[in-house]
């Protein structure tokens, strides 16, 4: 019993963490850098192990946050000497993935670390693989990481709240009544580094960037104002995680990419019967007028 | 090297030189045009897309043959690239986070399937996976075949139709007055991206053929501006990346070839950025003083 409810517990922190974290990069139509982001993270994993020579929680969290941030710099910096954005992500986002995946290939026989588990997590090992101290055991070290970079990503929001807010909705407006816009950015792309590096473990690189982009599109579906299209989108990341659970223990197939297809599924509701935006409702409202 | 040169006297590690080399040079040529239209990220929804329709065909068929496999795929990249149009046409969603969702969601369902057909089906699956990172090592002549035989018929359907696709991508206006059938060109030009993906994805894999879509073409934009030259340059830095990514993936064992091919691609670019003569890093410096 306790076993699954570890499981449960890890998937709704995944929904959860991810999706208000994403559904802020949503809004800012930056979803794409969320998706590069989550490949490029693989590098930062595989960049800590090659210092420590340890798959160890703070290490990994470091590399991944430092990767991240280097991804979105190096986007940022190839978009503005001239290469237009989408294809300034795809480079760098292939490139540096391409790397860690090849990293991986070397290092994969010392330490429990291929590239299946890198891209669809094993939600499955979680509880298995607990924090000790002195001989206690507290819980798996999963759900530690990922509660704390829930902690964190929900202080900075409350902390920046306003700033996140007025340099999403009019990035203009911000600069000039002087919002640390850069800062706010680089806040956010390290945001979504430690989403991803704490959810790598359970769901996987690959499948992270559903958890990151689908619920805040869902949410931005549903309604129209700032904070309640974050807190709906952790609800409906916790829903999707529930519901992929569900789905992949009867089937048998894989939690993660299970609760992916979930987070889909929500999105294909909202976007037929959300009340405001759905494509029902607004088709009734044509033929009626 | 003496590894390399017993199998560069294999036959079945000749034809893959020559296929890898026809499909590197044909995404270049097909990829300049999917630069130039700013369909970078949608290239890398349709091929992680192609993930579900292979498995779909796996399940119906109980066979692992492989053109019927691409035909599945083929289809469910289509599918995507529509949905990410519907999605952008009929609602607030921006393209960013449709695809974005797209991606996820597929790639999600495809992971979905891929586990349910190593749960549920005799030993027959075996080399399904190798669809994700490509395994040139593995490909067998037919596979290689194949894959020549469909990128030279897309190479040469591209050099034929050259001043058609260049004027519908240019000035559609103009080219529509002078009679060419531009949405007929448009159509084909989705459907030569759709087939040199999915005839791709056996060496690369769908996560990362796009890379060799975008890359070599960005690279090339570093050298010239007429599109005709990018083109042939771009075909060249992707038979070059081609050739030596599966020449290493072959030599050292445990190597996937699709990372190292990317990566091979992504020196060229980086190369390029530094000291090409257009808009390159050396050459604005020296501009710049």
């Amino acid at each position: 019993m306790t076993y699954t409810l570890w499981i449960l517990i890890t998937g709704c922190l995944v929904g959860l963490t991810c999706g208000i974290t994403g559904s802020i990069l949503v809004l800012r139509k930056m979803a794409m850098i969320a998706d590069a982001i989550s490949h490029t993270v693989l590098l930062g994993i595989v960049g800590a192990f090659f210092v420590t020579q340890s798959l160890n929680g703070l290490p990994m969290l470091i590399g991944a946050a430092v990767v991240g941030l280097l991804t979105a710099f190096f986007v940022e910096t190839l978009h503005r000497s001239g290469v237009q954005s989408d294809a300034a992500i795809g480079v760098v986002f292939t490139s540096l993935f391409a790397l860690g995946v090849v990293l991986i290939a070397f290092i994969g026989d010392q330490v429990h670390l291929d590239v299946q588990h890198a891209l669809m997590g094993e939600i499955a090992f979680v509880p298995w693989n607990t924090l000790q101290i002195g001989g206690e055991s507290y819980g798996p070290i999963a759900v530690w990481m990922l509660g704390g970079v829930l902690v964190l990503n929900t202080l900075f929001i409350a902390i920046f709240y306003k700033e996140i807010k007025i340099s999403t909705f009019d990035p203009q407006y911000a600069i000039l009544i002087g919002v640390p816009v850069v800062f706010i950015h680089y806040l956010l792309m390290a945001m979504v580094s430690l989403s991803t590096v704490a959810s790598f473990d359970s769901v996987g690189a690959i499948l992270v960037v559903a958890m990151l982009i689908v619920p805040g599109a869902t949410a931005y579906l549903l309604t129209d104002k700032f904070f309640s299209v974050i807190w709906m989108s952790g609800a409906i990341g916790i829903l999707s995680a529930l519901i992929g659970y569900g789905a992949a223990v009867s089937f048998n197939v894989s939690i993660a990419g299970s609760m992916a297809s979930a987070t889909g599924l929500l999105f294909l509701l909202a976007f037929l019967f959300s009340p405001k935006h759905g494509l029902v409702f607004k088709r009734q409202r044509m033929t009626s007028t | 090297m003496e590894a390399f040169l017993t199998s560069l006297s294999n036959a079945n590690f000749q034809w893959v030189l020559v296929g890898s080399l026809l499909l590197g040079f044909a995404s270049g040529v097909i990829g300049s045009f999917v630069l130039l239209k700013k369909q970078s990220l949608i290239s890398d929804a349709m091929a992680h897309a192609a993930l579900p329709g292979v498995c779909i065909m796996f399940l119906i068929f109980e066979v692992k043959n492989v053109p019927i496999l691409l035909i599945g795929a083929a289809i469910t990249s289509l599918l995507a690239t529509q949905a990410i149009q519907f999605i952008i046409n009929k609602s607030r969603i921006k393209t960013d986070a449709a695809i974005g969702v797209i991606i996820s969601v597929f790639f999600g369902f495809g992971i979905v399937l891929l586990t349910y057909i190593q749960q549920n089906s005799s030993g027959s699956q075996a080399g399904l996976d190798s669809f994700i990172f490509g395994q040139a090592a593995s490909l067998v002549k037919s596979d290689v075949q194949l894959i020549s035989g469909g990128a030279f018929l897309l190479v040469v359907i591209t050099v034929l139709l050259f001043k058609e696709f260049k004027l519908t991508l240019f000035d559609p206006q103009f080219a529509k007055g002078i009679g060419l059938p531009v949405s007929f060109l448009n159509g084909l030009m989705l459907f030569l991206v759709v087939a040199i993906v999915v005839i791709g994805i056996q060496m690369v894999g769908v996560i990362l053929i796009a890379a060799l879509l975008i890359t070599p073409p960005l690279a090339a934009r570093y050298w010239t501006e007429n599109l005709g030259i990018m083109a042939i340059l771009a075909g060249i830095f992707g038979a070059i990346s081609g050739v030596s990514g599966a020449v290493i993936s072959t030599t050292v064992v445990g190597l996937p070839t699709g990372p190292v091919i990317v990566l091979s691609a992504s020196l060229i670019f980086f190369i390029s950025l530094l000291f090409g003569t257009k808009n390159g890093f050396l050459q604005r410096r020296v501009r710049g003083v």
